[in-house]
């Protein structure tokens, strides 16, 4: 192998994205090197998780018709709330109007050695609900949809922060050889509640654009301009790309510029990724069983595919596999919504768990199922129910965090959280530890504040959820 | 790159990140060596000290009140600091305790720790007497003394590099000169005859003669628009949540435009912000005022006002730190600064300013002003006039011609009038009502429905002595007692009437059914009609015999509380006979207790009647009409011609120009641009400091518009009064501001690094006086920028090489003092438009609305409320210089994003230059790419007749002005090879990648050899140094 070859293969194992978008020169490659490798320092306690799977659930579900049995709530159906409960705290868009009781829409039963009591449409996450810690009072800043996902992936409300993929990964790098650190899935429900979700959700914001989260679509390129373009053939890719990189030496002979390797690298990656990506996506690969287990077929697009692909990433080092699904926003018939979403999520769920946990990945990967925000005990319209932040049920598994147990209680109605209040800088902060990081110490020089996904108020690690 | 050179890079760095940087003298021109760690040079608080303090000790012992630690401030002179004894000085007791003393200082718990070097600055500077000085960038700019015969630029650099004894670069070969000036002052490459050209030019002012086209060029203004747009964050659409279009592209416009005149910068800042406010406001500077508007708005339902009032008031205050003040006003919404004196009341008191801005807070989308040309505002002049006119003679006297046809027309009017006169009404012999709702007979004929309110009811009314019949009117009347009034007894005003029967009645009981043949009423409900088998309440529904089911009929929401009518004709006209009486039943079977609360009852002998059209006649026609001629009021006459003019056909052709004319106008307006503008309200919003940034808490003071109390006073609270402060020759920052972001478009990097703070946590300039130079000069010049640029490229600093030597390497890799140029990609859009212009794509249309290249599909699939199709503009449009891409914040186009252009949600100063795979997918499969490659070799075989390798030369020549290698050639001539040969086999894989793109293939070109040339075509365009500016 030639040196120079070498030395870019040895950039390409190092790297998915490149380098820093500061500096010029010498910076470049240095950055390259400890970008990749984990910061110095950072782990500095044990590392329990290897990599994170979150499932964002989005549109904001509904506490009340999933994890958060509320009998009184069922008792007070059509009664009005009580102002006790409701005066002065942040409404959506049930401002200026009438506030009603809206009892739960659908049973609860028991699962888990503890029995405990979830909705009764999602028994296949009850089943291995000995492996699930409940958070039931998690509560949000944020009240609208687009500000709250900001708040849940950056810490917070203002555009332009990095999303917390982007913050891990740049913490602990990746350990993929082609593909990126930070991936990215959305899929749709049937419900025709689609919120839209913007780009800056899994943006580097002011981290190198190497840690942004990469889209993979289940339609069209995977990967945005994967594809060679029609009447190029594998062999005329590879040497176009092999004679632009030799090109690139002999101008890097004369000019001693360093980001030239970088980008002959970034050249054999890509490449690279022309095939790893079209073989990951390809679930068709797995075995039946597995395919069964999930519930999904190749190329379905569907969130049960995705927690299949979640599994492959995780398989192939990528460290932080971000699930978005949509569909949750149920303002209206919230009965019916809920049950379509049960049958889109309630199998995959329990899938991905069971499979990471065949796998022996269980111990190694955090498995985190948030939505932005709870919903309303209160009905909006007569059948559904409002965005809500004082209270929302989310679960974690994996990464030695506790089984079958449920962490914290909202009041009576479900309307807030009053017992192991949670926030989301602490569920970031839990998350943190389980990769090994003190949350406090996890910094990034912006504007000339350290910057740390956990803000800067005090928050604290759910230390009572870990094993 | 050999693997010694790599170590030996790293070993530099490890060195510059180790915190020994080659500290920076306060004057440039200071002819002392740098203090570092040799001892006998005097340490400099602001150089060596503030940055120590800032990062390590500022958040607990600084300008923050409220996180004050042992009310210790270190930003000053304090107990702490005994100067001259670094062993008596409590700080520096603290500092140099282990981390595991309790006592040590920072904490353990801040997880920050100086390092020797820092300490031992620390005990010097408190040796040498801790003098503190003011933040630099607080102070007033000082201008240096230059010599006259000197580029001060060249002369303060190298005064600079003199005292840190690094030489100066020679200059660049002339062709990476014009190619690098090419690319800075207009974002375009030079043509390879122009580069031709520049070699050969043997003249003196050959560089400068160049310099003045390129600044005269009117693609200059486009290039210079870029960064601006950046941070000020211009895009197309809203931001939040749906992330709808906005009309606001003239601004884009405006900016090119304003660079292009060379408008004043003073002048720029005060239109951008006070546009509307200038006592000389025109169309020009109200488009400039559009920055107010620039920030993320929302449509989310469930906004709150509030909120998002909070939201608008903290990114304008953002963007002025950002855009003019070069600090980081953010920090203030919730807390003091901790490391500026920038406190929370300040960035309220500054965000008051725009409280005047007028604006939908949720959801309002404005069309914005019309923004017409000259030539546009000509045009709908013109076409508001003809309107005008045509009016005039339809205002003026009715034309001689038409005195017969007026008169045959109001004798006709006459006529109808009096047969819509002839209903008689009736007071009902008797009347009644099943399901126990009692009829109560009115005092004027009417009959009001009291008692019960059923689910359904039937009414039956009973008129004696009516003679002939030919129709019969129900008329609903509205009613004090009856819910919204009536006329219906239902919640909402309304009833239904399901049918209406009408009967004669003998005195012995025989019955006669009178059956109707046509029914109309003055309104019929059309909503709430989904399920409705005629989607209306319609009048003809109560005389259906009920064959669509009985529960349809008419009724009248929204309409409740007023009178209407429902008008029945017979089939034939009846007489009854003497003894026989009228009997109405009135069926009200709809259900829901949709009952009719009053009416009454006319009948009348002519079916005429019944059938004339009810809304034929306006009332007042109708009763104007009605008398003779001689007995109108002078202003019934008049009205009886002004109905003339408005119906009869003898003025049909006027009324159809007129028409015409108003919408030849009003689709040329709305052809015309618009653009959201600032508008000042006269009662502005109130401001409050929100405590903790809190929009809840409604505690804080109510405060008005003012300026930070650390920075020299505003005279006012006007936007425009902002400007004036922002422009002032007292405050120190703007010009600083701008000219540290000038800077890095022509080397790369700000002379203080962090462009967007220039407060205590950014960087001290690396050569202040320069900086403070430029800013001077550029408030002197009168805030003339093309002479700023002018300065800067005409300087020999400028035209340096941009290769480096070990030594610079070694000692200035981040290339911090110029002894080089800098080397860096062309940004994103110069990309894109290198391409277009090599391949002979390109378009260089200036300005107008935002376009759309390809983009993959699906991209904007999580776009929602609407969803949203994509659609690529054809022809032109689809090969426009990269500023004018659609800018989608929450999806960016995704090559723009590939390369680096910020989605401009938030304010972006300094745009990264990341070197990332995306890049390389992005030149080799994006569309706008591959047809470029295939334009290119479409160029290369009209344009060059010749050998294939000539041909390869062309293309090298043209896209990097300079004729390949051997090796390089060699390399390329085997890819084509190798490519023709598979494309021979294939000629099908040859048409398919010919095929990318809209741009038509010449009929007579040989595939399998245009897509070999393609791909060599492809191999240059990859190429790193086709995409940098050297």
């Amino acid at each position: 192998m030639e040196l120079a070859d070498e030395l870019a293969s040895r950039m390409s194992r190092r790297a998915f994205l490149g380098r820093a978008a500061a500096g010029v020169g010498a910076a470049a490659l240095a950055s390259l090197d400890s970008a990749q490798a984990q910061i110095p320092g950072l782990v500095t306690l044990p590392q329990k998780a290897k990599r994170v799977i979150w499932l964002t659930m989005a549109g904001g579900p509904s506490h009340l018709e999933t994890f958060d049995p509320k009998p009184v709530l069922a008792q007070m159906h059509g009664k009005p709330m009580p102002e006790s409960f409701t005066k002065g705290q942040q409404i959506a868009q049930l401002q200026g109007q009438k506030l009603i009781c809206f009892g739960p829409q659908h049973g609860f039963a028991s699962f888990g050695k503890n029995k405990t009591q979830i909705c009764e449409l999602f028994p296949n996450i009850g089943s291995v609900l000995d492996d699930i810690c409940l958070v039931r009072s998690m509560t949000t800043d944020a009240i609208n949809h687009d500000p709250a996902h900001m708040f849940m992936n950056t810490g917070a409300q203002i555009a332009g922060r990095p999303s917390m993929g982007a913050w891990i990964t740049y913490g602990l790098g990746s350990v993929s050889k082609d593909l990126p650190g930070f991936v990215v899935l959305t899929s749709l429900g049937q419900g025709g509640q689609n919120q839209p979700i913007a780009a800056r959700q899994w943006s580097n914001g002011f981290l190198p654009s190497k840690y942004q989260g990469v889209q993979l679509r289940a339609k069209g390129d995977p990967v945005l301009y994967l594809a060679s373009p029609t009447g190029v053939s594998q062999t005329g890719q590879q040497a176009d790309i092999q004679a632009i990189n030799s090109l690139n030496r002999i101008h890097d002979s004369v000019t001693g510029d360093p980001e030239i390797n970088t980008r002959i690298a970034q050249y054999e990656l890509a490449f690279k990724m022309q095939a790893s990506v079209p073989a990951l996506m390809d679930i068709s690969q797995e075995k039946k069983e597995t395919l069964e287990l999930y519930g999904c077929h190749p190329g379905d697009g569907s969130f049960a595919s995705n927690c299949l692909l979640a599994r492959r990433l995780a398989e192939r080092g990528v460290r932080f596999i971000q699930l978005y699904h949509k569909d949750w926003d149920h303002h209206g018939d919230i009965k019916e919504g809920i049950r379509l979403k049960a049958l889109e999520i309630d199998r995959a769920c329990m899938a991905l768990i069971t499979d990471l946990k065949q796998r022996g990945m269980l111990e190694e990967t955090l498995v985190v199922w948030a939505g932005e925000f709870g919903r309303t005990p209160m009905s909006q319209g007569g059948s559904g129910r409002d965005h809500h932040n004082k209270a929302m049920s989310v679960w974690l598994a994996g990464a030695g965090i506790k089984g079958g147990m449920v962490y914290g209680a909202t009041d009576d109605l479900g309307y807030a959280a009053v017992e192991n209040l949670t926030t989301v800088h602490d569920l970031h902060a839990t998350m943190l530890n389980r990769l090994g990081i003190k949350h406090e110490a996890f910094t990034y020089k912006f504007q000339g504040l350290d910057a740390r996904l956990v803000g800067v108020e005090p928050c604290k690690v759910l230390a009572d959820i870990i094993a | 790159m050999t693997l010694k050179r790599l170590f030996f890079l790293r070993t530099s760095l490890l060195l510059a990140s180790a915190g020994i940087t080659v500290p920076i003298g306060q004057s440039a021109i200071a002819s002392s060596p740098p203090a570092s760690r040799t001892t006998g040079i005097k340490v400099v608080f602001n150089r060596d000290i503030r940055p120590i303090l800032s990062d390590n000790c500022f958040a607990c012992h600084g300008p923050d009140k409220n996180k004050r630690q042992a009310n210790l401030r270190l930003d000053q002179p304090n107990p702490a600091i005994v100067p001259g004894s670094p062993n008596a000085s409590e700080l520096i007791k603290r500092i140099v305790l282990a981390p595991a003393d309790a006592a040590s200082m920072p904490p353990a718990s801040f997880h920050k720790k100086l390092t020797a070097a820092q300490i031992s600055l620390m005990k010097r500077w408190v040796q040498e007497g801790a003098v503190y000085q003011k933040h630099w960038a607080y102070e007033l700019p000082v201008k240096a003394q230059v010599p006259a015969s000197s580029n001060a630029v060249d002369y303060l650099v190298h005064a600079r590099l003199a005292s840190i004894g690094l030489p100066v670069s020679p200059p660049a070969d002339r062709r990476t000169i014009i190619r690098r000036l090419y690319f800075d002052l207009i974002g375009l490459p030079p043509t390879s005859q122009e580069v031709a050209a520049f070699v050969a030019d043997k003249s003196p002012k050959a560089y400068t003669n160049l310099v003045e086209r390129l600044l005269a060029n009117t693609h200059y203004g486009e290039r210079m628009a870029q960064g601006w747009l950046d941070v000020v964050r211009f895009a197309d659409t809203i931001g939040y949540h749906s992330d709808n279009p906005r009309n606001i592209w003239p601004y884009r416009d405006y900016v090119i435009n304003s660079f292009n005149t060379n408008k004043r910068f003073d002048r720029f800042t005060r239109e951008q912000l006070a546009g509307d406010l200038l006592p000389d406001a025109n169309q020009e500077s109200r488009v400039g005022s559009a920055f107010n508007r620039l920030l993320l708005t929302t449509e989310e339902g469930g906004a709150q006002a509030k909120d998002y009032e909070a939201r608008y008031l903290t990114d304008r205050v953002r963007s002025l730190g950002t855009v003019w003040l070069g600090q980081t006003t953010g920090c203030c919404q919730c807390h003091d600064h901790k490391f500026d004196p920038l406190r929370t009341r300040d960035f309220y008191t500054l965000g008051a300013f725009f409280a005047d801005v007028d604006e939908a807070i949720i959801g309002g989308r404005e069309p914005g002003m019309l923004v017409p040309s000259a030539e546009q505002s000509k045009t709908l002049q013109v076409k508001t006039d003809a309107i005008a006119s045509l009016k005039k003679s339809f205002d003026g006297a009715i034309p001689a011609e038409f005195a017969a046809a007026k008169a045959s027309w109001d004798s006709n009017l006459h006529k109808t009038a009096l047969l819509r006169q002839m209903w008689r009404w009736m007071t009902p012999s008797a009347s009644a009502a099943t399901n126990g709702v009692q009829l109560v007979p009115q005092p004027d004929g009417s009959i009001l429905a009291t008692g019960p309110n059923p689910d359904k009811t039937i009414y039956t009314v009973d008129v004696a002595a009516v003679g002939s019949i030919g129709g019969v009117q129900i008329e609903t009347l509205p009613d004090a007692s009856l819910p919204q009034r009536g006329p219906g007894r239902a919640g909402n005003g309304n009833f239904v009437i399901t049918e209406v029967i009408a009967q004669a009645v003998n005195a012995a009981g025989a019955v006669r059914n009178l059956p109707f043949g046509s029914a109309q009423a003055t309104f019929e409900q059309a909503v709430i009609a989904e399920a409705n088998p005629y989607r209306l309440w319609s009048a003809s529904s109560t005389i259906d015999g009920d064959q669509k089911g009985e529960e349809w009929g008419w009724a009248i929401l929204p309409n409740a509380g007023k009178p209407q009518s429902l008008i029945l004709a017979l089939k034939q006209a009846a007489v009854l006979a003497a003894g026989e009486k009228l009997q109405i039943i009135i069926k009200q079977n709809h259900g829901a207790a949709h009952n009719l609360g009053r009416f009454r009852i006319a009948v009348t002998e002519s079916k005429d009647t019944a059938e004339a059209p009810l809304n034929a006649l306006p009332a007042d026609i109708a009763l104007a009409a009605s008398k003779d001629v001689s007995k109108r009021t002078v202003a019934e006459t008049d009205r009886m011609i002004a109905y003339f003019k408005e119906a009869s056909p003898e003025f049909a052709p006027l009324r159809k120009q007129i028409v015409d004319a108003q919408k030849s106008r009003d689709d040329y307006e709305a052809s015309i641009p618009r653009c959201l503008i600032s508008v000042h309200r006269s009662t502005p919003r109130t401001v409050r400091v929100l405590p903790r940034g809190n929009w809840m808490d409604e505690t804080g003071d109510v405060v008005q518009p003012a300026t930070p109390a650390f920075l020299p006073g505003v005279t006012g609270g006007t936007r425009l009064d902002l400007a004036n402060w922002i422009v002032s020759r007292q405050n120190p920052l703007p010009a600083r501001t701008v000219m540290n972001r000038l800077w890095k478009q022509f080397f790369g990097n700000g002379l203080s690094k962090v462009l967007e703070d220039l407060g205590a946590q950014g960087e001290p300039p690396a050569n202040p006086a320069l900086l403070d130079y430029l800013a001077c000069e550029f408030m002197d010049s009168g805030w003339d920028i093309k002479h700023m640029v002018r300065l800067i490229v005409n300087s020999n600093v400028y035209r340096q090489t941009s290769i480096a030597t070990p030594l610079q390497m070694q000692k200035d890799p981040y290339n911090r003092e110029y002894a080089r140029q800098g080397r860096f990609r062309l940004d994103a859009e110069e990309i894109r438009d290198n391409a277009l212009s090599v391949s002979g794509l390109l378009s260089l249309t200036i300005g107008g609305p935002s376009v759309k290249p390809y983009q993959p599909d699906r991209y904007w699939d999580n776009l929602n409320f609407p969803v949203r199709d994509y659609v690529p503009d054809k022809g032109d449009s689809q090969y426009r210089r990269g500023i004018y891409t659609w800018w989608q914040r929450s999806f960016l186009h995704p090559s723009m994003l590939a390369f680096d252009a910020p989605s401009r949600e938030e304010c972006a100063a300094d745009r990264g230059r990341s070197n990332i795979p995306q890049q390389a997918l992005v030149l080799l499969n994006d569309p706008s790419y591959v047809e470029a490659d295939r334009a290119f070799a479409v160029r290369a075989v009209k344009e060059c007749t010749g050998t294939p390798e000539q041909r390869i030369s062309w293309m090298w020549n043209q896209a990097l002005q300079r004729q390949p290698t051997t090796a390089e050639l060699k390399t390329v001539m085997s890819i084509y090879r190798d490519r023709l040969a598979e494309y021979q086999k294939s000629p099908e894989a040859a048409k398919s990648l010919l095929s990318v793109g809209f741009a038509p293939l010449p009929a007579d070109c040989n595939p399998p050899e245009l897509a070999a040339l393609t791909h060599t075509a492809r191999i240059v365009m990859n190429l790193h140094e086709t995409i940098t500016r050297e």
